[in-house]
């Protein structure tokens, strides 16, 4: 099988504490993958071990045919793989449009004389990042407030806002760490609705890590749950809702 | 391109205009003091990209200062043509003289300086924030450290007899370019960049965007700037010492930043003003009431009642536009659309 992402036997220990314990993850181009499990399952540490934040104590990672891991965060964003944070991490000081801007900073084929001489080089590439960025916030629907501050965004469009920034790196592969949480259950709605246009408009393979189970089995085709590091289950929502041990993972012992 | 000629250009006329002025209808003391004001604002705005944009608080700046002083200086009172063969000095005139050679002997200041910011910055900028801030301190002392042992520029009596080639019109041109340049650089793709590692560089670097990288490139434009100031402070005040780029210098940029508003072009430029002017205008009260100190202690009251009232700075992080005199002006409001 041609993964687009394929983690095998990836561990991280934290002194004695086994984070993630040899967890395979197999995500195939253009698909919608759910990771889930209880509290300090080690989904997020995952997450931090496939875009390069913590170095994996064992195993590999291999992103569009090329082993990843030990590259840093940056090296891994511009091979095209952004996330976003479960604790909401927005440049605040800077405006809506230009958090988004941010991500398509890297695209950028001019050298700072440019901007300091203001030559036809700069002004375009600005105009490149405003349309892109521009874009991405009607497609999130924030483009009404491109000019506030982000600091100024109520929760929720906070959320959003993160999505359109990494959706600006023009990823191939976008990690969403818990987008849904503390939103109410109409904002979860439009944003179920989101994450399966951000696959099927923009060709994005999305890897969703989510505790909101109506989510999680609407929008998602392949579902793997962890449970202490381990992976404990991994299929179709159909599969998953029935499998024995998730339901005991979820509801304590059967 | 031709907009930023245009702009350039407009800022060296004016220059030249208040070097008229100055040369001609003001006293030498007042002058001397609006001359600093000019080296202050390039050492104030030069730092605010490290410190303000950036958020790498770096102690250094007295030492990038130094490095420009020492060399454009050496320059223009030391250094001579040499013959290898005939092995002397083949002019008496020192390698860049006269008007021209000013200029030359400025951009060397600042090549140097900036070669040093990126020395300096590949190893300490990997540091996060106190420990930056020592790291750079060190720098800084090093400097003048260095500089007091080297005979060849004078020990610790410093260089003398400097020409006095930067009048008003140099400083406040090189302090336009680059007001200009740190504003062009702040509104661009690489100070987003910037303010994204200041907010959070964990985000940042997530959006491809090289931190280290990009630190090293603010910290070589500061120093860059910081050079060319001491350049124009070296050919101004005709004779510089490694006393003059002390620790207290370095405090007192920094000290120009947070009154003016951090992060804010505008709060540096009026920062390094007010802090300029400050401790002359106080001189002369002191002189009046005949207590001597109290200049000092007024300082630290002013200061003092700043953090209290305004922690954030004249202007916080705002800058001066059209649209903040507007929302000044009271009775002219426009309602939003």
């Amino acid at each position: 099988m041609n993964a687009l992402l394929e983690t095998r036997l990836l561990t991280i220990r934290f002194g004695g504490l086994c984070a993630v314990d040899c967890c395979d993850l197999a995500i195939a181009p253009g698909q919608l993958f759910g990771l889930i499990g209880p509290n300090g399952a080690g989904k997020t540490t995952v997450f931090n071990m496939i875009t390069g934040v913590y170095l994996p104590s064992e195993g590999t990672v291999h992103f569009d045919g090329r082993l990843i891991n030990g590259r840093s965060p940056v090296q891994v964003a511009r091979m095209g793989i952004s996330r976003t944070f479960q604790n909401i991490r927005l440049f605040d000081e800077l405006s809506v449009l230009e958090n988004a801007m941010t991500g398509a900073h890297q695209h950028a084929r001019i050298n700072l004389f440019d901007s300091l001489l203001r030559t036809r080089r700069h002004h375009r590439e600005e105009q490149r990042q405003r349309d892109k960025a521009y874009r991405l916030l009607q497609f999130m629907g924030l483009e009404d407030r491109a000019g506030l501050p982000a600091k100024a965004l109520p929760y929720g469009h906070r959320r959003r806002l993160e999505i359109a920034r990494a959706l600006a790196t023009e990823p191939k592969l976008l990690c969403l760490d818990e987008p849904a949480a503390g939103m109410n259950t109409g904002e979860k709605a439009e944003l179920a609705v989101l994450i399966r246009r951000i696959r099927d408009e923009l060709g994005v393979t999305v890897l969703l890590i989510e505790h909101d189970m109506k989510l999680v089995m609407g929008i998602c085709e392949i579902i793997q749950v962890l449970e202490y590091g381990k992976t404990i289950a991994r299929g179709t929502p159909a599969e998953i809702q029935r499998d024995p041990r998730v339901i005991a993972a979820y509801l304590g012992g059967a | 391109m031709l907009r930023t000629a245009g702009i350039l250009a407009a800022g060296l006329a004016a220059a030249f205009a208040l070097n008229l002025l100055v040369a001609n209808a003001i006293p030498p003391y007042p002058a001397l003091v609006i001359n600093l004001c000019g080296i202050s604002i390039i050492l104030a705005v030069s730092l605010n990209v490290i410190n303000g944009l950036t958020g790498q608080f770096s102690l250094g700046h007295a030492g990038f200062m130094a490095i420009g002083a020492y060399v454009s200086a050496y320059f223009t009172t030391t250094l001579r043509y040499f013959d290898p063969e005939a092995a002397r000095y083949i002019s008496q005139a020192p390698l860049l003289d006269g008007l021209w050679g000013f200029p030359l002997a400025l951009m060397a200041g600042g090549i140097a300086a900036a070669v040093a910011g990126l020395v300096v910055g590949i190893p300490t900028l990997r540091l996060k924030g106190d420990y930056l801030a020592i790291a750079t301190l060190g720098f800084g002392e090093i400097v003048t450290i260095l500089l007091a042992n080297f005979r060849q520029v004078g020990g610790t009596k410093g260089l003398t007899s400097i020409p006095g080639h930067a009048d008003t019109f140099w400083i406040y041109g090189a302090a336009s370019v680059c007001i200009t340049f740190s504003l062009f650089f702040q509104r661009s793709t690489f100070g987003r960049a910037l303010i994204a590692i200041r907010e959070n560089e964990l985000a940042a670097e997530v959006m491809g965007i090289g931190a280290a990288r990009m630190k090293v490139i603010a910290f070589i434009y500061g120093a860059f700037f910081a050079g060319i100031a001491g350049g124009l402070f070296a050919h101004l005040m005709l004779s510089i010492s490694p006393a003059n780029f002390g620790f207290m210098k370095s405090v007192e940029v920094v000290v120009m930043l947070v009154l003016g508003g951090l992060g804010s072009m505008t709060g540096a430029v009026v920062g390094a003003v007010i802090l300029t002017i400050l401790p002359e205008a106080l001189r002369d009260i002191e002189r009046e009431v005949n207590l001597s100190g109290l200049r000092m202690a007024l300082y630290a009251l002013i200061l003092i009642l700043l953090m209290l009232f305004r922690p954030q700075g004249i202007f916080g992080q705002r800058e001066l536009s059209l649209k903040l005199l507007r929302r000044l002006v009271p009775g002219r409001r426009k309602e939003s659309p």
